[in-house]
């Protein structure tokens, strides 16, 4: 083998490794809170040492027979996806340490699904693409159910785990239909074999496009598989629900788009109409459903359904602006929900957590710090200008319209305006209710992730902040489809 | 800088007073802000002589304002003759309002507000008089309205002063949209609104037609229609005018100033300023000429009849503003413009000298609630005296009067001189000179002589108004005795063309001043006649045989009512206008705002709640439901696909 492929895949490696080392530390020391301190720190460590090996990468490289690759757009997704995945382990210490959860296991099991995220983020074939996303998701399906004396949090991975099956198998079967019509896995030949005109007619093409495409869709939680999505949320440890909604969107959504755009431009009209209708679905739903929550891990998972909506506007668009856009607006999503459940890990009394939002009640009055930085947040869900959230929907409703996808805009404009009730009903509530009992103040560690969050959505009007950002990702959008015009 | 000064000394007294007045303390604000403007007349009074007498007219662009495509307006003074005329009345009778205000409000606890408000009126009225483009005319316009509204408004706990400005602004709004459509209208046609560059352009323009709200029509014709609106608007025409009679629930200085004096005749000036255009557009003259005769006669039929000693002279105002369109109409600007200024004097002089007698009173502004205040306050009583004979005309023809005498009779030869269709205009003149002289002596018999109608404790403590108020009824009785008589020769007499210079335009067939000398010789007695019949009338009716008015009032019950009811236009325009609007009002509020706007918003509210409701309880927590959703969508999105996609997409 070239050593040259070492450097190419070096995140990945030292991941893998650190990951398997810090699991013999685990298993090798006796005390099991401290070893699961110990390893999360390290944990944190490996994955900030993954993150200098991105930033060491350059350059477009293909290796193992084109399988994987790394460029410009892997990078980005990759640097978030470990912020995003060292952020939240960062709030983890707190929480877990209360709830007798610090354990070695926890930070290992993290690494690994970040790994199979790295390892999606590259794929280049649908047999890399699979082995990613069943890495990714074995871990997940087990810290959901991390608390297992907890009914609902073993209620949360069951579910998760039945349901991601289901949409596993269909992917599956959507993978090895493509194979039958083109064959061959490899993103490039399929591209090459959906070009042809006939292609797009061709029924076997496709289903296998709208089998993939859904087993993705479960991933990223698009309306209408997304059902699993409010229950595993609340169901699982706030910590994990964190991570959830976090990293694991980026790196499905990174799939979808280079899936879409890498392997099948030649049959765009057909999953441009699937992704309008999932992020109409979304969307909807998401702003809708989000009304009627009184548990804020609940709303906070209909307003991530909501998101994703919104971001595959910007896929639908078809264009270097979308794609732009969907990288924006992932970056800005994972800002603004690490910042939200950050607000929601620090919502406790007496060393216990609260997830109701009338807990929130005349929060203002009681801790105006915490108050502030949560309506930041919320206005920022919001999209109200100048905040973070605003521009991210304005970088992806701007080429929707470019496209000419007119009803699409109008009607996410028309949702987001519905979904704004419920996050300024959030702001209502802690500025102008009763005051309820205050909340222990947040430790320094949550503090830090909410703090950050606000500050990086108020900060994001900014040029070196907003700009640069915007800047990364139409670098890392040009790198994707060179193609687009 | 003599004219940047006399224009911004007002805003300067306005802007300490208004936004300091209550940190420097009340007597302060009143003594800066009447210093600034007695600088600012006497500065008026040079720049007249310069202006006037020695023909320097100035172009003086102080700052660039709007330069947008062809539009190019700057904040500019124009100084010609007209405008120094302008200068001097509205300086000098400002100055005055200001001084005798600080004896007439002296028990007011707002009295940095209201100079401040008088000083903003000064400042926007020299705005209005000094501006070489319509737009900055148009920006004094409405400063001057919006002063006046605050003016009337000023006892703003007063639910009729607060209605009455809320009218004087409303009917003005009228009267600006036709000014603000006639600006535009010339900016369309002539593509700039500089006042020169029109008037050079004007000649272009004649004969010509253009399209304007769907028909063919002349084009300065209609253009300066739209702009007498606006001085029918602002100088209270008939039609226009039931705000003014009203607006004497401001305070009596206002009223004055404002309207007497000054604001009201800025339809008068303006008319006179763009008397290039006018003159060019024949069958609107005989339009100004139309309402101002009508309004000169029907105000003063209302005069005859109204008891509240303000309301009488305002009436009056209302139709000396008449004559003054009169004279514009049938060409003799110069004549109105120095009816205008005359009339500035007199008139200023008949309301402080009302507020003299009210102030006496207490507040009692019924006429009927008077009368025997001659010896109580003689002072005030010689003011009055002398603005009486001022305006009713009283003069020798071929000699001398009083200032009116020079300047409402040369309207009224003019009149006869202009020929109008059966005279009409000279006919309803004189008769309006007749009930001027009566309501005039009228108000004079009822208030200071016979036996007194007061009660015991109001009239045994009447006094004479202190020196700050008695010192602007002399300066302006002054002003009222000799106005005419110094300066007739120059607005009108021999020296006219030369004094007037470029600033007012007479067509060539316009020879009227000419003409005004050769009628018969009987016409200049006509008004003295009518004069006479009004005071002798008024002598019989009050001081002969008191018993007569209501004797009359009781035989011509109906008319009685009817001019006591002024033509009921207040009725009238109740039914027309504010009824219907109130109505459309209410429906828009009540039917389109309540029921369907409001209606809307909480029906998608309920909307989204069941929508919501149902979304949430497709979240029914088993898997075997979340796992068939999610085939269903399968499904859903294949058999669309298969169908739709396959066969040419919809939504793409």
């Amino acid at each position: 083998m070239d050593s040259s492929v070492l450097y190419v895949v070096a995140p990945e490696l030292i991941l893998a490794i650190g990951a398997i080392s810090l699991l013999m530390l685990g298993v090798f020391t006796s005390n099991g809170e401290a070893a699961g301190r110990t390893v999360t720190w390290l944990s944190i460590a490996v994955l900030i040492a993954t993150a200098i090996a991105v930033f060491q990468g350059s350059g477009s490289s293909l290796v193992f027979g084109g399988a994987f690759v790394s460029d410009g757009f892997t990078r980005f997704l990759k640097i978030v996806i470990l912020i995003g995945a060292a952020l939240t382990l960062l709030m983890t210490f707190d929480n877990f340490g209360r709830a007798k959860l610090l354990q070695f296991e926890y930070p290992v099991l993290v690494l690994l699904a970040t790994l199979g995220m790295l390892m999606m983020v590259s794929a280049n074939d649908l047999i890399a693409l699979y082995l990613g996303l069943e890495l990714q998701s074995l871990a997940l399906y087990v810290i959901a159910a991390f608390k297992r004396d907890d009914v609902q949090s073993s209620e949360a991975g069951l579910k998760y785990f039945v349901l991601g099956a289901l949409s596993s198998g269909m992917l599956l079967y959507g993978a090895s239909m493509l194979y039958g019509v083109t064959g061959s896995t490899s993103y490039a030949t399929i591209a090459a074999a959906a070009t042809i005109p006939e292609m797009s007619t061709n029924i076997g093409l496709t289903f296998g496009l709208v089998f993939v495409l859904v087993g993705l869709a479960f991933k990223v939680a698009a309306v209408p598989f997304h059902m699993w999505t409010p229950d595993v949320y609340q169901g699982a440890p706030t910590p994990v629900t964190a991570f959830f909604a976090g990293a694991p969107k980026i790196a499905a959504m990174a799939l979808l788009l280079r899936f879409t755009q890498a392997a099948l431009p030649g049959i765009a009209p057909q999953w441009q109409q699937i992704v309008i209708f999932l992020a109409i679905a979304s969307m909807v739903l998401g702003s809708f459903a989000a009304i009627g929550q009184n548990n804020i891990k609940r709303l906070l998972a209909y307003s991530s359904i909501g998101n994703v909506g919104f971001a595959l506007i910007g896929l639908a668009a078809n264009n270097t602006e979308g794609t732009a856009g969907v990288l924006i607006y992932l970056v800005i999503y994972v800002a603004m929900t690490l910042g939200a459940f950050a607000c929601v890990l620090a919502m406790q009394r007496n060393g216990r957590n609260v997830e109701s939002i009338s807990d929130l009640s005349g929060l203002a009055k009681t801790n105006l710090t915490f108050a502030t930085i949560l309506a930041v947040l919320m206005f920022s869900l919001a999209g109200i200008p100048p905040l973070a959230g605003f521009w991210a929907k304005w970088y992806v409703f701007l080429p929707a319209i470019k496209a000419g996808l007119y009803p699409l805009s109008v009607i996410g404009v028309v949702t987001s305006v519905v979904g704004a009730y419920y996050y300024l009903r959030v702001v209502k509530i802690m500025f102008f209710d009763e005051t309820a009992e205050g909340f222990s103040p947040p430790e320094g560690r949550t503090f830090a992730v909410m703090a950050l969050s606000a500050a990086f959505v108020v900060a994001f009007v900014l040029p070196f902040v907003g700009g640069t950002v915007v800047d990364a990702a139409t670098a890392a959008a040009s790198v994707l489809v060179p193609a687009h015009p | 800088m003599i004219y940047a000064a006399i224009v911004f000394l007002p805003l300067a007294g306005a802007l300490i007073a208004g936004l300091f007045g209550r940190v420097i303390g009340d007597r302060p604000s009143e003594i800066i802000t009447t210093a600034f403007l007695m600088i600012a007349a006497v500065l008026s009074w040079v720049v007249f002589v310069q202006v006037g007498l020695g023909h320097e007219t100035r172009e003086i662009t102080l700052m660039r304002w709007i330069t947008s495509g062809e539009l190019d307006v700057s904040w500019a003074l124009k100084i010609d003759t007209l405008t120094s005329v302008m200068l001097v009345v509205v300086t000098t009778v400002s100055s005055l309002v200001h001084l005798y205000s600080i004896g007439y409000m002296h028990e007011d606890d707002s009295r940095p507000r209201f100079f401040a408000y008088l000083s903003l009126f000064t400042f926007a009225m020299l705005m209005l008089v000094t501006s070489g483009n319509l737009v900055q005319m148009f920006f004094g316009w409405e400063g001057v309205g919006l002063a006046s509204y605050l003016l009337i408004g000023f006892w703003y706990k007063k639910p009729e002063a607060n209605a009455a400005a809320i009218k004087a602004f409303i009917v003005n709004r009228v009267g600006d949209f036709g000014f603000s459509l006639g600006v535009f209208g010339l900016f369309f046609v002539f593509h700039t609104v500089n006042l020169d560059a029109l008037f050079a352009a004007a000649p272009s323009a004649v004969g010509k037609t253009f399209s304007f709200a769907g028909y063919e029509v002349d084009i300065l014709t209609t253009l300066s229609l739209l702009l007498f609106v606006g001085a029918m608007g602002k100088s209270a025409q008939f039609l226009l005018h039931t705000w003014l009679p009203d607006a004497m629930e401001g305070p009596t200085p206002v009223s004055a100033l404002i309207h007497a004096a000054t604001m009201v005749t800025a339809g008068v000036f303006m008319v006179a300023r763009l008397s290039p255009i006018f003159e060019l557009a024949p069958n609107a003259l005989i339009v100004v000429t139309f309402i101002g005769a009508i309004t000169a006669f029907f105000a003063a039929t209302v005069g005859l009849v109204q008891n509240d000693i303000k309301r009488v002279i305002a009436y009056s105002t209302c139709s000396q503003l008449g004559y003054m369109f009169v004279a514009c109409g049938i060409g003799a600007y110069g004549v109105g413009i120095f009816h205008l200024f005359t009339h500035a004097f007199f008139k200023a002089l008949l309301f402080l000298g009302a507020g003299s007698v009210i102030h006496a009173m207490h507040h009692e502004q019924d006429m009927r609630a008077m009368g025997g205040l001659r010896r109580k306050i003689p002072w005030t009583f010689a003011a009055m005296l002398i603005g009486t004979l001022a305006l009713t005309g009283v003069g020798i023809p071929h000699l001398a009067g009083f200032a009116g005498f020079y300047s409402k009779d040369a309207i009224i030869e003019a009149a006869y001189a202009a020929n109008t269709p059966n005279n009409y205009a000279f006919w309803l003149l004189v008769v309006a000179a007749l009930m001027t002289s009566f309501y005039s002596w009228r108000l004079i018999f009822m208030t200071f002589y016979g036996e007194t109608r007061a009660d015991h404790h109001t009239f045994d403590h009447a006094h004479e108004s202190p020196p700050t108020m008695m010192v602007p009824l002399a300066v302006l009785s002054l002003g009222a005795v000799l106005a005419g008589l110094v300066f007739a020769p120059y607005f009108m007499g021999h020296d006219q063309s030369e004094f007037w210079g470029a600033s007012i335009f007479r067509g060539e067939h316009n020879h009227i001043l000419h003409e005004m000398h050769e009628v018969p010789g009987w016409v200049p007695y006509s008004s003295l006649i009518a004069m006479l019949a009004g005071f002798a009338i008024a002598w019989v009716y009050y001081i002969g045989a008191p018993w007569l008015p209501e004797a009359t009032a009781r035989t011509f019950r109906p008319l009685y009512l009817f001019l006591l009811n002024k033509w009921y236009f207040d009725e009238l325009y109740n039914l027309i206008f504010v009824r219907p609007a109130f109505a459309i009002g209410r429906f828009l509020w009540k039917g389109g705002d309540g029921a369907v706007i409001d209606g809307a918003i909480d029906g998608t509210a309920a909307g989204v709640v069941r929508v919501t409701d149902r979304v949430v309880k497709l979240q029914t927590g088993y898997m075997y439901h979340y796992a068939f959703a999610m085939l269903i969508g399968v499904a859903a999105i294949l058999t669309w696909l298969t169908y739709n996609g396959l066969f040419g997409g919809v939504l793409k």
